[in-house]
């Protein structure tokens, strides 16, 4: 039996931005466990500060490659909320079409090229290419209708061009739309075949009670806007976030620390998962079954099960917005103007990773006066740390390297996006 | 034997990188040109012998050198993958205000714990060969690039003002339809993609050699735009050769 247990993980791979997991074990008993956050800032608030109030959602979609039509929309929530803009049902619709999108890019490219390679004992989605070619051809080609989805609507998925305050700069035609309804009726296919695949696969078995939180809404599976909602009881007004996410600093860490009413809690599409399922498209209850994962599902690997939930439910759901579009035409809109009037407001979504807040404090001039935004996977880093605490003592006895893939398996199954959680740390108001 | 590639990064977003993924949907047959030794974003596999090296990202602390460095002695040919690497990208957007002012605001009173100095692009650093400019990269340019590399002419990358390809589009100029851009002065290369879908060009690609920036800053100001809206708009990925000069 590995009594003693050292795990030195310098940048973790397969993972978005540059996380180290440190693990110490004596005699049996646990002296280090942590997982450090080595990115470098980037002080995306203090960027903010002063820059015209219609530059911040292109300026903070920078802050992430993978979910920037989320940080686009937390964005130009919380401007619209601070000047008082009200949406025309195009434009939901069209953000709702976005945002499915992306939620489908960022999870096809999670589940098969980040997480799949462990299950079939590869390094890459590059040797994986070999082993299950018609997996990675099936990704490739899934990812290529989420970006071109985004590119429709948005210009493109990596920093969406057209989403503005209040609408958008550029409109898709119905001919557009048609389309992009063809080959989602035909993706349907993908997603029957995804289920079948990773439902054979070696989940592995842990779990650990954990309070899950997400948005959520009275009749939908909550994406844009919601009140915020935890599995322990307890709804909250988005306003009210920084009484959720109690952020702190840790040292090992350039990224914040958040916890709730225990010592941490988790967001994402477990979370979601947990909290919303009532509200998942029929075929998305149906994955989940054959997934073998019920509400509420307390072994964090199974994220990555809850997000291939959520890419049936994003199938379903872009064909249903597509519907409403074809059946209501497309119509030019007038641009927002400002008033002269600045204000403060919150935006929150439920980006790939998790909840998202954006809170902006503008000017009369227009101009940004503060900013604080809390990203998803900082506020995951407490409860991975709480995982692994609990995980390593039930596996201590099975050697070094499968404690480490063990180990490396769990960060990956949050999903995290370390380069977004460093750039986004807590502000003073001042 | 393939060419071998390693792909790194640095104070970034990854979307470059995550673009590069990308390309494979319609270039898989990038993988039979090239051997690719190291990704972390995407790969575990980590080979050190590398011909060709991809960086993505600025360098926003010194302990950031030693590696850059390190990687420009294994590399033959060394290559800044978008906006961050080449010019600085939105990071130096932070340059513009006191370097203590920008990390109290962020870290308050722990600010000593997380190092960090005014952003800069690799070229700072290292001798870079080659770039591929835009926040994000353009996937066909990329390829275009990976192309010439390979045969060892060098990389079509335009010297020319998006403008041009604006107008090749037939696109009605923004400043026609009552918005502004700095197309004029900024690089094409990326098929006039903003304007294109209704927003200005962002400078992401850079200055075209010799622009004429005061002309650019009357058009902006005859637009009617403040003083402290044109610096804005020359700031955005302008801030790096702003802040140096």
């Amino acid at each position: 039996m590995a009594q003693n247990l050292h795990i030195d993980i310098h940048h973790i791979t397969r993972v978005e931005g540059h996380g180290n997991i440190v693990v110490n074990a004596k005699n049996g008993v646990l002296e280090e466990c942590r997982l450090d956050i080595v990115e470098t800032p980037r002080f995306f608030e203090a960027l903010l500060r002063g820059r015209p109030y219609t530059e911040a959602s292109h300026i903070t979609s920078r802050i992430c490659g993978i979910c920037a039509v989320g940080h686009a929309t937390a964005s130009l929530r919380a401007t619209e909320h601070a000047l008082g803009v009200a949406l025309s049902e195009q434009t939901r619709l069209l953000r709702d079409l976005i945002f499915f999108g992306e939620m489908l890019d960022s999870h096809v490219l999670h589940t098969y090229m980040l997480i799949a390679p462990d299950f079939f004992g590869v390094g890459s989605v590059i040797p994986l290419a070999q082993v299950a070619a018609n997996a990675v051809l099936r990704a490739l080609r899934v990812k290529k209708l989420a970006g071109d989805l985004c590119a429709v609507i948005g210009g493109r998925h990596t920093h969406p061009i057209a989403m503005t305050v209040g609408g958008f700069t550029h409109l898709p035609t119905v001919e557009e739309i048609k389309a992009l309804r063809e080959r989602l009726i035909l993706a349907r296919k993908d997603m029957d075949d995804t289920i079948t695949l990773f439902k054979t696969l070696p989940w592995p078995r842990f779990k650990r009670e954990t309070e899950y939180i997400a948005l959520s809404k009275p009749n939908e599976y909550a994406f844009i806007d919601g009140a915020i909602t935890s599995t322990d009881g307890g709804s909250w007004d988005v306003t009210d976030y920084k009484t959720i996410t109690n952020e702190h600093l840790v040292q090992h860490s350039s990224s914040k620390h958040t916890k709730h009413k225990r010592e941490a809690y988790m967001v994402g599409a477990l979370a979601r998962f947990n909290v919303n399922y009532n509200f998942l498209h029929p075929k998305a209850k149906a994955a989940a079954q054959e997934l073998g994962m019920k509400p509420v599902c307390t072994n964090p690997y199974f994220n990555s099960a809850a997000q291939i939930v959520e890419m049936v439910h994003s199938v379903e759901g872009a064909i249903t917005v597509c519907d409403e579009l074809i059946a209501r035409g497309i119509k030019p809109e007038k641009p927002y103007t400002f008033s002269g009037k600045g204000g403060a407001g919150v935006g929150a979504c439920e980006v790939p990773r998790g909840t998202l807040y954006h809170d902006y404090e503008i000017g009369d001039d227009g101009r940004i006066v503060n900013a604080n935004c809390i990203i998803p996977t900082g506020q995951n880093l407490a409860n991975i740390e709480a995982d692994m605490r609990a995980l390593v003592p039930q596996i201590l006895d099975q050697g070094q390297d499968k404690v480490t893939l063990a180990l490396e398996m769990l960060v990956r199954a949050y999903d995290p996006c370390i380069s977004c959680s460093v750039h986004f740390l807590s502000v003073k108001f001042v | 034997m393939k060419p071998q590639v390693a792909f790194f990064d640095f104070t970034s977003c990854e979307g470059c990188q995550l673009t590069v993924v990308d390309s494979l949907q319609t270039h898989l047959d990038l993988l039979d040109m090239v051997e690719i030794v190291q990704f972390r974003e995407a790969m575990s596999e980590r080979g050190e012998d590398y011909a060709v090296a991809f960086i993505e990202g600025s360098i926003t602390r010194e302990s950031d050198e030693a590696r850059l460095k390190e990687i420009r002695e294994r590399a033959a040919v060394l290559v800044a993958l978008g906006a961050c690497a080449h010019i600085g990208g939105v990071n130096a957007i932070k340059n513009l205000a006191p370097l203590h002012d920008v990390r109290k605001y962020v870290y308050g009173e722990r600010a000593e714990w997380f190092a960090t100095y005014a952003a800069r692009p690799i070229s700072a650093v290292v001798k870079v060969d080659a770039f591929i400019p835009g926040c994000p990269i353009d996937r066909e340019e990329f390829i275009r690039v990976v192309n010439a590399l390979l045969r060892g002419i060098k990389p079509p990358i335009p010297d020319y003002p998006m403008c041009v390809e604006c107008k090749l589009k037939e696109n009605v100029c923004l400043f026609d339809k009552g918005g502004d851009c700095l197309g004029a002065i900024t690089r094409a290369g990326c098929g006039a993609i903003c304007p294109t879908y209704g927003d200005g060009c962002e400078g992401c690609r850079g200055l075209i050699p010799n622009p004429n920036r005061d002309s650019m800053q009357s058009v902006l100001a005859a637009r009617g735009l403040t003083p402290q809206d044109v610096m804005a708009r020359m700031t955005m990925f302008g801030s790096y050769e702003i802040s140096k000069a």
